[in-house]
């Protein structure tokens, strides 16, 4: 298979300028630089996913290796589709991805339309602003839980300073219904600068002479937004929401540091569940089935997503 | 205003300049106040940090960072005492909470984990994305797009779905635990990144270029070394840099992974804990020295952002 790969890259390599190359010829070139890449992701990305698709057959425990391992068919994969506790999951994640893409979407593409007016100074703030996308989640979402803490946190403190409701009420961590939203407000913090970056690109890519054309049609501001603005940003807007979306589907650290799904499993993510079914019940196969899963419907979802966004850019 | 060109008819006006640019700078500073606030509990004494209102204004201390770096043991005031004088001011402070110091904390040693593992796996990353985008980007190689869009797939992965199988074939090769299996693991997490970015950095240099060197005899090889990747250099560091980053703030992986000697800093600094919970000041220490470099990456790296976030999808 490989060898057969490794002949059609020598047969499709041109000869390079009429020339006779010394040394290692161009197609052994392309082959030799490509294949150490390719033979990595074979081992650690392809060769584990096939195994994981195997065990998703099976009944293997990681905890047990000497028991013997039984073929159990599509039972894994029955027994997911029908478990309560995994839709819920996929609820929850939902719930997360929908709110998380909508705030940072709309925060970042002001931010974006702002920053693009050049006001005096606005390299230095861009940068600022930028800051918070480049830490690290599990970090930084660690220490949120101190600024989320009741009475002594920052963030508690400042919303009953606002707000008068009593500080030891704000129990952003363990609440059931503010738990959720104690990541959201992480996330889109952190978030919402690299939606506005790439915005920021989509709106300084529209050419000035657009702009110049709709006024001396006299186009009102509102409508030069709705016909230009906007539909010209759109497919950077929608490469953004690609990536937050792929990001967010798989999101652990900040939910395993903030609440690590809890109260009881009210924030229970997708990749928190199968953690709990992998690392912690140990039950091996049956989660590597909920990944293969998982995988397939990311992988699917993107793709849906690219095709409509190559759609939208070719209009 | 007779003489308006083109160019100022769709300038903003001065009073939307003046109003985006007050929008912005609240966001900017609303948005730094999380940062801020790690840094100044990092020099507050266990106490203060936990004071009810939160201290704004405070007696600075580096308790925490003692803390950070010391494990502590609590002892009489007699034993203390009968200690002699104390050596340096983490000792001072520590006797004071009655305690002494008992040895070095993990942090050090975790520290140097993420140093080396971050370090280890971007030069990787980056050898092997430098010659295989050099390959995509001047050779034709069939099913080209099939196979770069394989190498950027393997980002699609959930890590903790990864990580099944992965800890099973860590487990057969001794690789659970180790530094060489978590460069090797983020190397090929990278590796897509760097393909990408660097194809978009190779493809922007002329072919004319090295097809002269190879006129003047040089061969396709020493035509690679000596003229591209010169010229690739900017984008060679950028991307460095993004895998950098990602290696080093990194935490699912090596969550589940690395328990003991092999253990990164993301995953060891929510477990340093004083007497009776957290020690928030010791958190924000480890947390503020994690940062940092990355700060001063973010600020060297801000031209080229864009770039690496998007795959070099965008590129300005």
């Amino acid at each position: 298979m490989l060898n057969r790969t490794a002949e059609n890259v020598a047969r499709a390599t041109p000869e390079p300028l009429a020339r006779k190359v010394r040394g290692i010829s161009d197609k052994g070139l392309a082959w030799l630089f490509i294949s150490p890449t390719i033979l990595l992701l074979l081992a650690i990305n392809i060769f584990p996913l096939f195994w994981a698709i195997y065990l998703s057959f099976t009944n293997y425990r990681a905890n047990r290796p000497n028991e013997v391992v039984k073929n159990l068919g599509f039972a894994n994969y029955q027994r997911i589709l029908g478990d309560q506790d995994i839709w819920f999951a996929m609820q929850t994640t939902a719930h997360f991805v929908f709110w998380t893409i909508l705030l940072q979407t709309l925060i970042g593409f002001t931010l974006a339309w702002l920053i693009d007016r050049k006001f005096r100074g606005h390299a230095f703030w861009t940068t600022l602003i930028l800051v918070p996308m480049m830490l690290s989640p599990a970090v930084v979402g660690n220490f949120w839980r101190f600024l989320y803490e009741p009475q002594i946190g920052l963030f508690s403190y400042v919303i009953s300073f606002v707000s008068g409701i009593p500080p030891t009420s704000i129990q952003m961590l363990s609440n059931v219904s503010l738990a959720p939203w104690s990541i959201i407000i992480v996330d889109t913090w952190m978030w919402t600068p690299y939606v506005m970056l790439i915005c920021l690109a989509g709106l300084r890519s529209i050419p000035e002479y657009i702009y110049e054309a709709a006024e001396v049609d006299r186009a009102s501001n509102w409508r030069q937004f709705w016909s230009i603005t906007l539909p010209m940003a759109l497919p950077f807007i929608m490469l953004a929401v690609l990536f937050r979306g792929i990001e967010n589907f798989k999101m652990f650290d900040m939910v395993n540091l903030l609440t690590g799904g809890g109260p009881g499993s009210t924030t229970e993510v997708a990749s928190i569940t199968l953690k709990r079914q992998a690392f912690e019940s140990w039950r091996t196969g049956y989660s590597s089935a909920f990944a293969i899963i998982l995988f397939v419907a990311v992988f699917g979802l993107a793709n849906i997503y690219v095709k409509a966004l190559n759609k939208v850019k070719q209009r | 205003m007779s003489l308006t060109t083109a160019h100022s008819v769709v300038a903003p006006s001065a009073n939307s300049k003046r109003i985006a640019g007050a929008i912005i700078i609240a966001y900017a500073l609303i948005s730094i106040v999380p940062l801020l606030w790690i840094f100044a509990t990092s020099f507050k004494t266990p106490p203060d940090s936990i004071a009810y209102p939160p201290k704004i204004v405070f007696q600075p201390s580096i308790e925490g960072y003692c803390n950070l770096f010391t494990t502590r043991t609590r002892q009489t005031p007699e034993y203390i005492n009968s200690l002699g004088p104390a050596t340096g001011f983490c000792d001072e402070t520590v006797r004071k909470r009655n305690m002494v110091i008992a040895g070095p904390s993990n942090f050090l040693p975790r520290f140097l984990n993420s140093l080396i593992i971050a370090f280890g796996s971007t030069f990787c990353a980056v050898f092997l994305g430098t010659l295989s985008a050099y390959g995509f980007s001047r050779f034709k190689v069939p099913l080209a797009d099939d196979l770069l869009f394989f190498i950027l797939s393997t980002r699609f992965m959930p890590p903790i779905a990864v990580a099944i199988p992965i800890y099973l074939m860590y487990r057969e090769l001794g690789l659970s635990d180790t530094a060489l299996g978590m460069i090797l693991l983020y190397t090929a997490v990278n590796v897509s990144l760097a393909v990408w970015l660097l194809k978009g950095f190779i493809d922007e240099i002329p072919r004319e270029y090295e097809e002269a060197a190879m006129i003047d005899g040089y061969t396709r090889l020493q035509a690679f070394w000596r003229t591209v990747l010169p010229q690739a250099t900017t984008g060679i560091a950028a991307t460095a840099i993004f895998c950098l980053i990602f290696a080093w703030n990194e935490y699912a992986f090596a969550a589940l992974l690395t328990s003991g000697t092999a253990q990164t800093a993301p995953p060891f600094i929510p477990t340093i804990i004083g007497e009776g919970g957290q020690d928030w000041p010791a958190v924000a220490a480890g947390t503020t020295i994690f940062l940092v470099p990355i700060l001063v990456f973010t600020i060297l790296l801000r031209k080229q952002l864009l770039r690496g976030i998007t795959f070099g999808a965008v590129r300005k």
